[in-house]
Protein backbone atom coordinates (compact mmCIF):
# COMPACT_ATOMS: atom_id res chain seq x y z
CA UNK A 1 0.00 0.00 0.00
CA UNK A 2 2.10 3.01 -0.96
CA UNK A 3 -0.67 5.46 -0.17
CA UNK A 4 -0.44 4.09 3.35
CA UNK A 5 3.46 4.35 3.60
CA UNK A 6 3.26 7.84 2.52
CA UNK A 7 1.00 8.94 5.32
CA UNK A 8 3.09 6.80 7.75
CA UNK A 9 5.92 8.06 6.63
CA UNK A 10 6.31 11.53 7.58
CA UNK A 11 4.65 10.67 11.01
CA UNK A 12 7.33 7.85 11.73
CA UNK A 13 10.21 10.68 11.27
CA UNK A 14 8.77 13.42 13.26
CA UNK A 15 8.77 10.74 15.92
CA UNK A 16 12.46 10.25 15.28
CA UNK A 17 13.17 13.50 14.77
CA UNK A 18 11.66 14.16 18.29
CA UNK A 19 13.29 11.46 20.15
CA UNK A 20 16.84 12.01 18.93
CA UNK A 21 16.24 15.38 21.12
CA UNK A 22 14.71 13.87 23.62
CA UNK A 23 17.49 10.88 24.43
CA UNK A 24 15.48 7.82 25.31
CA UNK A 25 11.90 9.06 24.58
CA UNK A 26 12.74 8.25 20.89
CA UNK A 27 12.55 4.69 21.48
CA UNK A 28 9.04 4.81 23.26
CA UNK A 29 7.70 6.77 20.82
CA UNK A 30 8.82 4.58 17.71
CA UNK A 31 7.70 1.74 19.94
CA UNK A 32 4.29 3.28 19.79
CA UNK A 33 4.29 4.00 16.39
CA UNK A 34 4.99 0.81 15.24
CA UNK A 35 2.45 -0.93 17.36
CA UNK A 36 -0.41 1.44 15.95
CA UNK A 37 0.53 0.96 12.56
CA UNK A 38 0.71 -2.08 10.45
CA UNK A 39 4.47 -3.55 10.68
CA UNK A 40 6.66 -1.22 9.54
CA UNK A 41 9.48 -1.45 6.95
CA UNK A 42 11.65 -4.69 8.37
CA UNK A 43 15.93 -5.43 7.75
CA UNK A 44 15.93 -7.28 4.90
CA UNK A 45 17.70 -9.98 6.50
CA UNK A 46 17.65 -13.03 4.39
CA UNK A 47 19.57 -10.50 1.37
CA UNK A 48 16.71 -11.43 -0.75
CA UNK A 49 18.32 -8.79 -3.50
CA UNK A 50 21.83 -9.99 -3.77
CA UNK A 51 20.50 -12.88 -5.64
CA UNK A 52 18.45 -10.84 -8.38
CA UNK A 53 19.60 -11.85 -11.45
CA UNK A 54 18.90 -9.90 -14.83
CA UNK A 55 18.82 -12.23 -17.77
CA UNK A 56 21.64 -11.23 -20.41
CA UNK A 57 20.59 -12.58 -22.98
CA UNK A 58 17.66 -10.94 -25.28
CA UNK A 59 16.74 -9.07 -28.64
CA UNK A 60 17.91 -6.00 -26.23
CA UNK A 61 20.67 -5.14 -23.94
CA UNK A 62 19.23 -5.65 -20.47
CA UNK A 63 21.15 -2.32 -19.00
CA UNK A 64 18.12 -0.67 -21.07
CA UNK A 65 15.10 -2.66 -20.40
CA UNK A 66 15.75 -2.67 -16.65
CA UNK A 67 14.90 -0.33 -14.40
CA UNK A 68 18.26 1.58 -13.29
CA UNK A 69 20.18 -0.15 -9.93
CA UNK A 70 21.32 2.20 -7.27
CA UNK A 71 24.97 2.42 -8.65
CA UNK A 72 26.27 2.80 -12.40
CA UNK A 73 29.79 2.59 -13.70
CA UNK A 74 30.09 3.82 -17.19
CA UNK A 75 33.89 2.73 -18.96
CA UNK A 76 35.01 4.41 -22.67
CA UNK A 77 37.71 2.69 -24.11
CA UNK A 78 39.96 3.89 -27.01
CA UNK A 79 40.78 1.49 -29.74
CA UNK A 80 44.50 0.94 -29.81
CA UNK A 81 46.09 1.73 -33.18
CA UNK A 82 47.22 -1.95 -33.72
CA UNK A 83 43.31 -3.61 -33.20
CA UNK A 84 42.38 -4.48 -36.39
CA UNK A 85 38.72 -6.04 -37.63
CA UNK A 86 39.42 -9.39 -36.20
CA UNK A 87 40.90 -8.37 -32.77
CA UNK A 88 37.55 -5.75 -32.87
CA UNK A 89 35.39 -9.22 -32.57
CA UNK A 90 37.33 -11.09 -30.22
CA UNK A 91 37.15 -8.43 -27.47
CA UNK A 92 33.69 -7.49 -27.91
CA UNK A 93 32.84 -11.64 -27.68
CA UNK A 94 35.21 -11.52 -24.35
CA UNK A 95 33.14 -8.43 -23.06
CA UNK A 96 30.34 -10.39 -24.12
CA UNK A 97 31.03 -13.64 -22.18
CA UNK A 98 32.49 -11.91 -18.87
CA UNK A 99 29.42 -9.86 -18.66
CA UNK A 100 27.31 -12.95 -19.79
CA UNK A 101 28.81 -15.05 -16.57
CA UNK A 102 29.05 -12.06 -14.24
CA UNK A 103 25.87 -10.75 -14.26
CA UNK A 104 23.85 -13.91 -13.95
CA UNK A 105 26.17 -14.28 -10.69
CA UNK A 106 29.01 -16.86 -12.05
CA UNK A 107 32.69 -15.91 -11.99
CA UNK A 108 34.60 -15.05 -15.19
CA UNK A 109 36.62 -17.81 -17.02
CA UNK A 110 40.34 -16.62 -15.64
CA UNK A 111 38.19 -15.31 -12.45
CA UNK A 112 40.26 -16.14 -9.74
CA UNK A 113 37.39 -13.92 -7.38
CA UNK A 114 34.47 -15.23 -8.35
CA UNK A 115 32.99 -15.25 -4.80
CA UNK A 116 32.29 -11.47 -5.85
CA UNK A 117 30.02 -11.78 -8.51
CA UNK A 118 27.41 -14.50 -6.33
CA UNK A 119 25.46 -11.27 -5.44
CA UNK A 120 24.41 -9.76 -8.81
CA UNK A 121 21.50 -7.60 -7.57
CA UNK A 122 19.85 -7.05 -10.49
CA UNK A 123 23.75 -5.88 -12.28
CA UNK A 124 23.24 -5.44 -16.08
CA UNK A 125 26.04 -4.59 -18.70
CA UNK A 126 25.57 -2.55 -22.02
CA UNK A 127 27.71 -2.38 -24.50
CA UNK A 128 27.73 0.50 -26.95
CA UNK A 129 30.00 1.74 -30.16
CA UNK A 130 31.51 5.14 -31.57
CA UNK A 131 32.09 5.83 -34.90
CA UNK A 132 35.66 4.76 -34.77
CA UNK A 133 34.64 0.70 -33.63
CA UNK A 134 32.11 1.18 -36.31
CA UNK A 135 34.22 1.67 -39.08
CA UNK A 136 36.65 -0.74 -37.96
CA UNK A 137 34.21 -3.28 -38.25
CA UNK A 138 33.19 -1.87 -41.79
CA UNK A 139 29.59 -1.13 -41.24
CA UNK A 140 27.42 1.89 -41.84
CA UNK A 141 27.42 4.03 -39.57
CA UNK A 142 24.25 6.54 -38.82
CA UNK A 143 24.60 9.99 -39.62
CA UNK A 144 23.67 11.16 -35.86
CA UNK A 145 26.64 9.12 -34.83
CA UNK A 146 29.43 11.60 -33.70
CA UNK A 147 30.39 14.44 -31.53
CA UNK A 148 27.04 16.71 -30.55
CA UNK A 149 26.86 20.35 -31.75
CA UNK A 150 28.95 22.52 -29.79
CA UNK A 151 27.08 24.62 -27.44
CA UNK A 152 27.71 28.41 -25.56
CA UNK A 153 27.11 26.90 -21.91
CA UNK A 154 29.93 24.01 -22.66
CA UNK A 155 32.62 23.60 -20.78
CA UNK A 156 33.63 20.24 -22.27
CA UNK A 157 36.68 18.28 -20.82
CA UNK A 158 38.47 15.63 -22.98
CA UNK A 159 38.59 13.48 -20.08
CA UNK A 160 34.87 13.30 -19.78
CA UNK A 161 34.12 12.97 -23.39
CA UNK A 162 34.43 10.79 -26.36
CA UNK A 163 35.10 7.10 -27.17
CA UNK A 164 35.38 4.07 -29.13
CA UNK A 165 33.57 1.51 -26.85
CA UNK A 166 31.32 2.17 -24.33
CA UNK A 167 30.01 0.16 -21.13
CA UNK A 168 27.44 1.15 -18.71
CA UNK A 169 27.08 -1.69 -15.83
CA UNK A 170 24.49 -0.48 -13.10
CA UNK A 171 22.72 -2.58 -10.77
CA UNK A 172 22.30 -2.95 -6.90
CA UNK A 173 25.47 -4.05 -5.68
CA UNK A 174 28.72 -1.78 -5.90
CA UNK A 175 30.82 -4.85 -5.29
CA UNK A 176 29.50 -6.65 -7.96
CA UNK A 177 29.78 -3.60 -10.08
CA UNK A 178 33.64 -3.33 -9.33
CA UNK A 179 34.10 -6.85 -10.18
CA UNK A 180 32.47 -7.15 -13.74
CA UNK A 181 34.52 -3.73 -14.46
CA UNK A 182 37.73 -4.74 -13.32
CA UNK A 183 37.21 -8.13 -15.34
CA UNK A 184 35.95 -5.73 -18.57
CA UNK A 185 39.09 -3.44 -18.18
CA UNK A 186 41.56 -6.54 -17.81
CA UNK A 187 39.95 -8.28 -20.70
CA UNK A 188 40.57 -5.19 -22.67
CA UNK A 189 43.75 -4.47 -22.15
CA UNK A 190 45.12 -6.13 -25.85
CA UNK A 191 42.61 -4.35 -27.76
CA UNK A 192 41.73 -1.09 -25.87
CA UNK A 193 42.58 1.64 -23.44
CA UNK A 194 40.59 2.83 -21.12
CA UNK A 195 39.88 6.69 -21.80
CA UNK A 196 37.47 7.75 -18.95
CA UNK A 197 35.30 6.29 -16.15
CA UNK A 198 32.03 7.54 -14.62
CA UNK A 199 30.47 6.44 -11.64
CA UNK A 200 27.12 7.26 -9.95
CA UNK A 201 24.86 6.32 -7.83
CA UNK A 202 20.92 6.99 -6.73
CA UNK A 203 19.52 6.00 -2.89
CA UNK A 204 20.28 2.65 -1.97
CA UNK A 205 18.56 -0.24 -2.49
CA UNK A 206 16.00 -0.68 -0.07
CA UNK A 207 16.06 3.33 1.14
CA UNK A 208 13.21 4.22 -1.06
CA UNK A 209 10.16 2.12 -2.12
CA UNK A 210 10.51 0.37 -5.66
CA UNK A 211 9.59 3.01 -8.40
CA UNK A 212 10.37 5.93 -6.27
CA UNK A 213 11.38 8.88 -8.60
CA UNK A 214 15.18 9.77 -7.90
CA UNK A 215 16.23 13.00 -6.16
CA UNK A 216 19.83 14.61 -8.10
CA UNK A 217 21.90 16.60 -5.68
CA UNK A 218 20.22 19.57 -5.83
CA UNK A 219 17.10 18.00 -4.09
CA UNK A 220 15.13 17.90 -7.26
CA UNK A 221 12.39 14.88 -8.02
CA UNK A 222 14.53 14.09 -11.40
CA UNK A 223 12.76 12.14 -13.50
CA UNK A 224 8.86 12.62 -13.45
CA UNK A 225 8.06 12.97 -16.71
CA UNK A 226 10.28 10.01 -17.40
CA UNK A 227 8.83 6.74 -19.30
CA UNK A 228 10.18 3.82 -17.90
CA UNK A 229 11.11 0.51 -18.91
CA UNK A 230 8.08 -1.58 -20.18
CA UNK A 231 5.85 1.97 -20.80
CA UNK A 232 4.80 2.19 -24.44
CA UNK A 233 6.43 5.45 -24.89
CA UNK A 234 9.67 4.10 -23.55
CA UNK A 235 9.95 2.04 -27.12
CA UNK A 236 8.39 4.51 -29.23
CA UNK A 237 11.30 6.87 -28.60
CA UNK A 238 14.57 4.05 -27.41
CA UNK A 239 14.39 1.37 -30.36
CA UNK A 240 16.56 2.12 -33.65
CA UNK A 241 14.05 2.56 -36.65
CA UNK A 242 13.74 1.46 -39.95
CA UNK A 243 15.79 4.30 -41.46
CA UNK A 244 19.12 2.59 -38.68
CA UNK A 245 21.58 0.62 -40.49
CA UNK A 246 20.41 -3.25 -39.98
CA UNK A 247 22.79 -3.99 -37.27
CA UNK A 248 21.03 -1.63 -34.91
CA UNK A 249 17.75 -3.06 -34.98
CA UNK A 250 17.05 -3.59 -31.51
CA UNK A 251 19.63 -1.08 -30.06
CA UNK A 252 19.65 2.44 -29.51
CA UNK A 253 21.60 5.05 -28.74
CA UNK A 254 22.82 6.57 -25.73
CA UNK A 255 23.89 10.38 -24.97
CA UNK A 256 26.25 10.72 -21.54
CA UNK A 257 26.85 14.14 -20.80
CA UNK A 258 28.58 15.10 -17.27
CA UNK A 259 27.41 18.37 -16.26
CA UNK A 260 28.86 20.08 -12.69
CA UNK A 261 26.05 21.41 -10.48
CA UNK A 262 27.16 24.54 -8.51
CA UNK A 263 26.15 23.82 -5.08
CA UNK A 264 27.18 26.90 -3.76
CA UNK A 265 25.28 28.64 -6.08
CA UNK A 266 22.01 27.08 -5.73
CA UNK A 267 22.47 27.44 -1.66
CA UNK A 268 22.20 31.25 -2.50
CA UNK A 269 18.34 30.13 -4.29
CA UNK A 270 15.55 30.20 -2.15
CA UNK A 271 12.80 27.77 -2.69
CA UNK A 272 10.54 29.95 -4.82
CA UNK A 273 13.44 30.50 -6.98
CA UNK A 274 14.34 26.89 -6.95
CA UNK A 275 10.92 25.62 -8.02
CA UNK A 276 10.44 28.98 -10.64
CA UNK A 277 14.16 27.09 -12.38
CA UNK A 278 12.07 24.24 -12.98
CA UNK A 279 8.68 24.56 -13.27
CA UNK A 280 7.93 22.13 -10.52
CA UNK A 281 7.68 21.95 -6.61
CA UNK A 282 10.73 20.86 -4.61
CA UNK A 283 8.47 18.83 -1.95
CA UNK A 284 6.99 16.57 -4.11
CA UNK A 285 8.38 17.36 -7.71
CA UNK A 286 4.29 17.74 -8.61
CA UNK A 287 3.87 21.05 -11.28
CA UNK A 288 3.49 24.48 -10.35
CA UNK A 289 0.08 24.64 -12.08
CA UNK A 290 -1.14 22.08 -10.06
CA UNK A 291 -1.86 18.12 -10.44
CA UNK A 292 0.45 15.25 -8.87
CA UNK A 293 4.13 14.48 -9.74
CA UNK A 294 3.43 12.70 -12.47
CA UNK A 295 1.08 15.24 -14.15
CA UNK A 296 2.57 17.69 -17.47
CA UNK A 297 2.87 20.94 -16.31
CA UNK A 298 0.49 23.47 -17.96
CA UNK A 299 2.93 26.04 -19.51
CA UNK A 300 -0.03 28.40 -20.82
CA UNK A 301 -1.85 28.63 -17.54
CA UNK A 302 -1.97 32.10 -16.17
CA UNK A 303 -1.79 33.56 -12.38
CA UNK A 304 -3.46 36.44 -10.90
CA UNK A 305 -1.17 38.80 -12.41
CA UNK A 306 -1.82 37.38 -16.08
CA UNK A 307 1.83 35.86 -15.97
CA UNK A 308 1.88 32.34 -17.30
CA UNK A 309 2.80 31.03 -13.82
CA UNK A 310 5.88 28.58 -15.04
CA UNK A 311 8.09 30.91 -16.16
CA UNK A 312 8.76 30.13 -20.16
CA UNK A 313 12.23 29.83 -19.47
CA UNK A 314 11.76 27.21 -17.02
CA UNK A 315 13.93 24.06 -17.23
CA UNK A 316 10.54 21.86 -17.52
CA UNK A 317 8.88 24.48 -19.59
CA UNK A 318 12.14 24.83 -22.72
CA UNK A 319 12.72 20.20 -22.24
CA UNK A 320 9.19 19.39 -22.52
CA UNK A 321 8.01 17.29 -26.02
CA UNK A 322 4.77 16.35 -26.53
CA UNK A 323 5.79 14.06 -29.72
CA UNK A 324 6.31 10.54 -28.44
CA UNK A 325 8.30 10.12 -31.01
CA UNK A 326 10.67 12.70 -30.86
CA UNK A 327 11.20 12.42 -26.96
CA UNK A 328 14.33 11.01 -25.02
CA UNK A 329 14.26 8.54 -21.94
CA UNK A 330 16.24 9.73 -19.42
CA UNK A 331 18.79 7.98 -16.98
CA UNK A 332 20.78 9.81 -14.53
CA UNK A 333 23.15 9.44 -12.34
CA UNK A 334 24.26 11.39 -9.26
CA UNK A 335 28.28 11.74 -9.00
CA UNK A 336 29.80 12.95 -5.60
CA UNK A 337 33.82 13.00 -6.43
CA UNK A 338 36.97 14.26 -4.39
CA UNK A 339 37.44 18.01 -4.80
CA UNK A 340 40.26 18.75 -7.64
CA UNK A 341 43.11 20.65 -5.85
CA UNK A 342 43.02 24.33 -7.18
CA UNK A 343 39.42 24.16 -7.88
CA UNK A 344 37.61 27.57 -7.16
CA UNK A 345 33.57 27.85 -6.58
CA UNK A 346 31.67 30.02 -8.68
CA UNK A 347 32.20 32.72 -6.02
CA UNK A 348 36.10 32.69 -6.55
CA UNK A 349 36.56 30.57 -2.99
CA UNK A 350 38.30 27.16 -2.94
CA UNK A 351 36.15 24.70 -3.90
CA UNK A 352 34.43 22.23 -1.48
CA UNK A 353 32.06 20.55 -3.67
CA UNK A 354 32.51 18.27 -6.77
CA UNK A 355 29.02 16.84 -7.96
CA UNK A 356 26.45 16.64 -10.69
CA UNK A 357 25.08 14.52 -12.90
CA UNK A 358 26.01 11.36 -14.84
CA UNK A 359 22.82 12.74 -17.66
CA UNK A 360 22.33 9.65 -19.81
CA UNK A 361 19.72 9.88 -22.42
CA UNK A 362 18.24 6.86 -24.81
CA UNK A 363 17.00 7.77 -28.04
CA UNK A 364 16.41 5.88 -31.48
CA UNK A 365 17.89 8.73 -32.81
CA UNK A 366 20.55 11.48 -31.84
CA UNK A 367 19.79 14.32 -34.47
CA UNK A 368 15.68 14.04 -34.48
CA UNK A 369 15.30 13.71 -30.76
CA UNK A 370 18.22 14.93 -28.28
CA UNK A 371 19.70 17.66 -30.21
CA UNK A 372 16.54 19.86 -30.42
CA UNK A 373 16.25 19.22 -26.66
CA UNK A 374 19.44 20.05 -26.27
CA UNK A 375 19.54 23.22 -28.70
CA UNK A 376 16.21 24.76 -26.69
CA UNK A 377 18.10 24.37 -23.06
CA UNK A 378 21.27 26.14 -24.36
CA UNK A 379 19.39 28.74 -25.88
CA UNK A 380 17.37 29.36 -22.74
CA UNK A 381 17.00 27.44 -19.19
CA UNK A 382 17.46 29.06 -15.99
CA UNK A 383 19.12 26.25 -15.12
CA UNK A 384 21.83 26.97 -17.03
CA UNK A 385 22.84 29.43 -14.62
CA UNK A 386 23.94 26.35 -11.92
CA UNK A 387 24.30 24.15 -14.08
CA UNK A 388 27.36 23.57 -17.03
CA UNK A 389 27.96 20.18 -18.87
CA UNK A 390 31.79 19.10 -18.60
CA UNK A 391 31.73 16.19 -20.66
CA UNK A 392 30.11 14.54 -23.92
CA UNK A 393 29.72 11.65 -25.33
CA UNK A 394 27.92 9.37 -28.12
CA UNK A 395 27.65 6.18 -28.86
CA UNK A 396 25.01 3.91 -30.92
CA UNK A 397 24.04 1.20 -28.07
CA UNK A 398 23.83 -2.59 -29.77
CA UNK A 399 21.05 -4.63 -29.99
CA UNK A 400 21.31 -7.62 -27.23
CA UNK A 401 22.42 -11.71 -28.55
CA UNK A 402 21.00 -14.74 -27.50
CA UNK A 403 23.04 -17.76 -25.66
CA UNK A 404 25.92 -18.42 -27.87
CA UNK A 405 26.51 -14.87 -29.46
CA UNK A 406 28.01 -11.67 -28.45
CA UNK A 407 27.11 -8.25 -28.16
CA UNK A 408 28.22 -6.85 -31.20
CA UNK A 409 28.10 -9.52 -33.64
CA UNK A 410 25.41 -7.77 -36.14
CA UNK A 411 28.57 -5.50 -37.25
CA UNK A 412 30.35 -8.48 -38.87
CA UNK B 1 20.62 -28.83 -16.10
CA UNK B 2 24.57 -29.09 -15.74
CA UNK B 3 25.95 -27.01 -12.92
CA UNK B 4 28.81 -26.62 -11.46
CA UNK B 5 29.02 -28.49 -8.45
CA UNK B 6 29.76 -25.22 -5.90
CA UNK B 7 27.30 -24.22 -3.78
CA UNK B 8 27.54 -20.67 -4.79
CA UNK B 9 26.54 -21.10 -8.41
CA UNK B 10 23.74 -23.85 -7.65
CA UNK B 11 21.89 -21.01 -5.91
CA UNK B 12 21.69 -19.00 -9.05
CA UNK B 13 22.10 -21.70 -11.68
CA UNK B 14 19.90 -20.49 -14.86
CA UNK B 15 19.66 -21.84 -18.02
CA UNK B 16 22.54 -19.82 -19.20
CA UNK B 17 24.98 -22.37 -17.62
CA UNK B 18 23.86 -24.90 -19.63
CA UNK B 19 25.06 -23.25 -22.83
CA UNK B 20 27.88 -21.56 -21.24
CA UNK B 21 29.21 -25.62 -20.75
CA UNK B 22 32.28 -26.56 -22.74
CA UNK B 23 30.88 -28.30 -25.85
CA UNK B 24 32.55 -31.40 -26.28
CA UNK B 25 32.39 -34.23 -29.09
CA UNK B 26 33.34 -37.53 -29.02
CA UNK B 27 35.70 -38.41 -32.05
CA UNK B 28 35.47 -42.22 -31.24
CA UNK B 29 32.59 -44.04 -31.52
CA UNK B 30 30.79 -46.57 -29.28
CA UNK B 31 28.15 -47.00 -26.37
CA UNK B 32 30.35 -47.11 -23.15
CA UNK B 33 33.65 -45.20 -23.60
CA UNK B 34 34.79 -42.98 -21.27
CA UNK B 35 34.74 -39.59 -23.59
CA UNK B 36 31.05 -40.37 -24.15
CA UNK B 37 30.63 -38.77 -20.34
CA UNK B 38 33.47 -36.50 -19.44
CA UNK B 39 32.74 -32.96 -19.74
CA UNK B 40 35.08 -29.93 -19.38
CA UNK B 41 33.84 -27.09 -17.80
CA UNK B 42 34.84 -23.58 -18.08
CA UNK B 43 38.24 -24.31 -20.40
CA UNK B 44 40.21 -20.76 -21.32
CA UNK B 45 43.58 -20.69 -22.72
CA UNK B 46 46.15 -18.46 -20.98
CA UNK B 47 47.41 -15.99 -24.32
CA UNK B 48 51.11 -16.87 -25.27
CA UNK B 49 53.43 -15.67 -27.78
CA UNK B 50 54.39 -17.42 -30.44
CA UNK B 51 57.30 -19.90 -30.03
CA UNK B 52 56.50 -20.08 -26.15
CA UNK B 53 54.37 -21.99 -23.69
CA UNK B 54 50.78 -21.44 -22.43
CA UNK B 55 48.98 -23.51 -20.46
CA UNK B 56 45.05 -24.77 -20.72
CA UNK B 57 42.52 -24.58 -17.55
CA UNK B 58 39.00 -25.86 -16.67
CA UNK B 59 36.82 -28.59 -14.62
CA UNK B 60 36.86 -32.00 -15.79
CA UNK B 61 33.53 -33.58 -14.44
CA UNK B 62 33.16 -37.64 -14.66
CA UNK B 63 29.02 -38.25 -13.74
CA UNK B 64 29.93 -42.05 -14.38
CA UNK B 65 30.82 -44.71 -11.75
CA UNK B 66 34.43 -45.30 -13.02
CA UNK B 67 37.03 -43.08 -12.63
CA UNK B 68 38.49 -41.95 -16.10
CA UNK B 69 41.92 -41.07 -16.83
CA UNK B 70 43.06 -38.70 -19.37
CA UNK B 71 46.32 -39.98 -20.96
CA UNK B 72 47.48 -37.12 -22.97
CA UNK B 73 46.27 -34.26 -25.29
CA UNK B 74 46.89 -32.33 -28.55
CA UNK B 75 46.17 -29.13 -29.90
CA UNK B 76 46.36 -27.49 -33.63
CA UNK B 77 47.73 -24.39 -31.70
CA UNK B 78 50.45 -26.34 -30.19
CA UNK B 79 53.66 -28.53 -31.31
CA UNK B 80 53.31 -30.35 -28.40
CA UNK B 81 50.73 -30.79 -25.33
CA UNK B 82 51.96 -32.19 -21.97
CA UNK B 83 49.50 -33.42 -18.50
CA UNK B 84 51.14 -31.08 -16.01
CA UNK B 85 51.20 -30.54 -11.99
CA UNK B 86 52.98 -28.29 -9.67
CA UNK B 87 54.90 -29.19 -6.98
CA UNK B 88 56.45 -26.79 -4.60
CA UNK B 89 56.17 -23.99 -7.08
CA UNK B 90 57.53 -26.06 -9.80
CA UNK B 91 55.44 -27.34 -13.06
CA UNK B 92 56.76 -31.31 -13.87
CA UNK B 93 54.46 -33.80 -16.27
CA UNK B 94 51.98 -35.67 -14.25
CA UNK B 95 52.80 -39.14 -13.74
CA UNK B 96 50.17 -41.80 -14.70
CA UNK B 97 47.90 -38.57 -16.16
CA UNK B 98 44.81 -37.21 -14.66
CA UNK B 99 42.48 -39.22 -13.32
CA UNK B 100 39.21 -37.73 -12.77
CA UNK B 101 37.19 -39.99 -9.58
CA UNK B 102 33.77 -41.45 -10.51
CA UNK B 103 30.87 -39.25 -9.66
CA UNK B 104 33.61 -36.65 -9.24
CA UNK B 105 35.69 -33.59 -10.67
CA UNK B 106 39.44 -32.42 -11.40
CA UNK B 107 40.37 -28.66 -11.42
CA UNK B 108 42.65 -28.14 -13.75
CA UNK B 109 43.81 -24.46 -12.23
CA UNK B 110 46.76 -21.84 -11.83
CA UNK B 111 48.96 -23.13 -9.47
CA UNK B 112 47.86 -26.69 -9.84
CA UNK B 113 47.40 -29.13 -12.66
CA UNK B 114 47.08 -28.04 -16.02
CA UNK B 115 47.25 -28.89 -19.86
CA UNK B 116 50.91 -27.37 -21.10
CA UNK B 117 50.65 -26.24 -24.80
CA UNK B 118 54.32 -25.50 -25.40
CA UNK B 119 55.91 -25.14 -29.25
CA UNK B 120 53.64 -22.67 -29.93
CA UNK B 121 53.52 -22.27 -33.58
CA UNK B 122 51.67 -18.80 -33.66
CA UNK B 123 50.61 -16.37 -30.97
CA UNK B 124 47.52 -16.72 -29.02
CA UNK B 125 45.40 -13.71 -28.88
CA UNK B 126 42.81 -12.66 -26.56
CA UNK B 127 39.36 -14.15 -27.56
CA UNK B 128 40.68 -16.33 -29.83
CA UNK B 129 39.22 -20.02 -29.58
CA UNK B 130 42.09 -22.75 -29.98
CA UNK B 131 40.81 -26.51 -30.68
CA UNK B 132 42.36 -29.20 -27.57
CA UNK B 133 41.84 -33.10 -28.15
CA UNK B 134 42.19 -34.92 -25.41
CA UNK B 135 43.23 -39.10 -25.16
CA UNK B 136 41.59 -41.08 -22.43
CA UNK B 137 42.91 -44.02 -21.01
CA UNK B 138 40.49 -46.35 -23.33
CA UNK B 139 41.49 -44.97 -26.18
CA UNK B 140 38.77 -42.54 -26.76
CA UNK B 141 39.31 -38.60 -27.64
CA UNK B 142 37.35 -35.71 -26.45
CA UNK B 143 37.55 -32.22 -28.59
CA UNK B 144 37.11 -29.18 -26.96
CA UNK B 145 37.39 -25.42 -27.79
CA UNK B 146 38.70 -22.86 -25.33
CA UNK B 147 38.82 -19.26 -25.55
CA UNK B 148 41.90 -17.46 -25.08
CA UNK B 149 42.25 -14.31 -21.58
CA UNK B 150 44.80 -12.48 -21.07
CA UNK B 151 45.76 -13.44 -17.21
CA UNK B 152 48.77 -12.59 -15.26
CA UNK B 153 49.03 -15.53 -12.70
CA UNK B 154 50.18 -19.44 -13.76
CA UNK B 155 54.25 -18.19 -13.74
CA UNK B 156 55.30 -21.48 -12.37
CA UNK B 157 59.08 -22.81 -13.34
CA UNK B 158 59.08 -25.37 -15.46
CA UNK B 159 61.88 -28.02 -14.24
CA UNK B 160 61.87 -29.81 -17.69
CA UNK B 161 63.25 -26.42 -18.92
CA UNK B 162 67.04 -26.37 -19.16
CA UNK B 163 67.65 -24.20 -21.96
CA UNK B 164 65.61 -20.89 -19.31
CA UNK B 165 67.61 -22.12 -16.50
CA UNK B 166 69.09 -18.42 -16.23
CA UNK B 167 65.89 -17.40 -15.42
CA UNK B 168 64.11 -17.84 -12.39
CA UNK B 169 60.67 -17.74 -13.92
CA UNK B 170 59.62 -19.47 -17.34
CA UNK B 171 56.50 -16.99 -18.21
CA UNK B 172 54.54 -19.90 -19.91
CA UNK B 173 52.28 -17.21 -21.22
CA UNK B 174 53.91 -14.02 -21.96
CA UNK B 175 51.53 -11.97 -23.64
CA UNK B 176 50.69 -11.56 -26.81
CA UNK B 177 49.09 -8.25 -26.82
CA UNK B 178 49.82 -6.66 -30.90
CA UNK B 179 50.75 -3.29 -28.57
CA UNK B 180 53.63 -4.95 -27.18
CA UNK B 181 54.66 -5.39 -30.73
C1 LIG C 1 22.28 18.97 -14.18
C2 LIG C 1 21.45 19.04 -15.20
C3 LIG C 1 19.95 18.81 -15.11
C4 LIG C 1 19.13 18.81 -14.02
C5 LIG C 1 19.51 19.07 -12.57
C6 LIG C 1 17.81 18.52 -14.49
C7 LIG C 1 16.67 18.46 -13.69
C8 LIG C 1 15.40 18.24 -14.15
C9 LIG C 1 14.22 18.25 -13.34
C10 LIG C 1 14.19 18.50 -11.85
C11 LIG C 1 13.15 18.01 -14.14
C12 LIG C 1 11.67 17.94 -13.73
C13 LIG C 1 11.18 16.59 -13.37
C14 LIG C 1 11.10 15.62 -14.50
O1 LIG C 1 10.18 15.63 -15.33
O2 LIG C 1 12.03 14.83 -14.60
C15 LIG C 1 13.66 17.82 -15.47
C16 LIG C 1 12.88 17.53 -16.58
C17 LIG C 1 13.39 17.31 -17.83
N1 LIG C 1 14.69 17.47 -18.23
FE1 LIG C 1 16.25 17.95 -17.06
N2 LIG C 1 17.85 18.34 -15.85
C18 LIG C 1 19.14 18.52 -16.26
C19 LIG C 1 19.61 18.43 -17.55
C20 LIG C 1 18.86 18.08 -18.64
C21 LIG C 1 19.36 17.93 -19.97
C22 LIG C 1 20.82 18.10 -20.40
C23 LIG C 1 18.31 17.58 -20.74
C24 LIG C 1 18.27 17.26 -22.23
C25 LIG C 1 19.07 17.74 -23.11
C26 LIG C 1 17.15 17.51 -19.91
C27 LIG C 1 15.88 17.16 -20.34
C28 LIG C 1 14.77 17.12 -19.54
C29 LIG C 1 13.45 16.74 -20.02
C30 LIG C 1 13.11 16.29 -21.42
C31 LIG C 1 12.57 16.88 -18.96
C32 LIG C 1 11.07 16.59 -18.94
C33 LIG C 1 10.32 17.84 -19.22
C34 LIG C 1 8.81 17.58 -19.23
O3 LIG C 1 8.35 16.82 -20.09
O4 LIG C 1 8.12 18.15 -18.40
N3 LIG C 1 17.51 17.84 -18.62
N4 LIG C 1 15.04 17.96 -15.45
CU1 LIG D 1 53.15 -26.55 -17.22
Amino acid sequence: MPDDRIRRGPSRRQLLLGGAAAGAGAAVALGADRALASPGPTADTAGVNGDRVTPFHGPHQAGVTSSPGAHATYLAFDLLPATDRAGLERWLRLLSDDAARITQGRGALADLEPELAVRPAGLTATFGVGPAAVALAGAEAPAWLGPLPGYAIDRLEDRWSGGDLLVLLHGDDPTSISHLARMLVRDSRAYGELRWRQSGFRRAYGSDPQGTTMRNLFGQVDGSRNPGPGDPEFDAAVWARDDAPAWLAGGTSLVLRRIAMDLEGWDAVDVAGRENAVGRRLSDGAPLTGGGEHDDIDPEATGPNGFTVINPAAHAARARETDPARRIVRLSYSYDDDVEPGALDSLGRPAVSNVGLLFGSWQADVAAQYVPVQDRLAEADLMNTWTTPIGSAVFAVLPGCEQGGFVGETLF
Amino acid sequence: MRTRPRPYTRALATASALALAATLSSCASGASESADSLTLIDPWVKTAAADGMTAVFGTLENPTDADVTVTGASSDAAGMVELHEVVDGTMQEKDGGFTVPAGGELSLEPGGLHLMLMALPEDILAGEEITVTLELADGSTLEFTAPAKDFDGGNEDYEGDSMDADHGEMDMGSSADPSDG
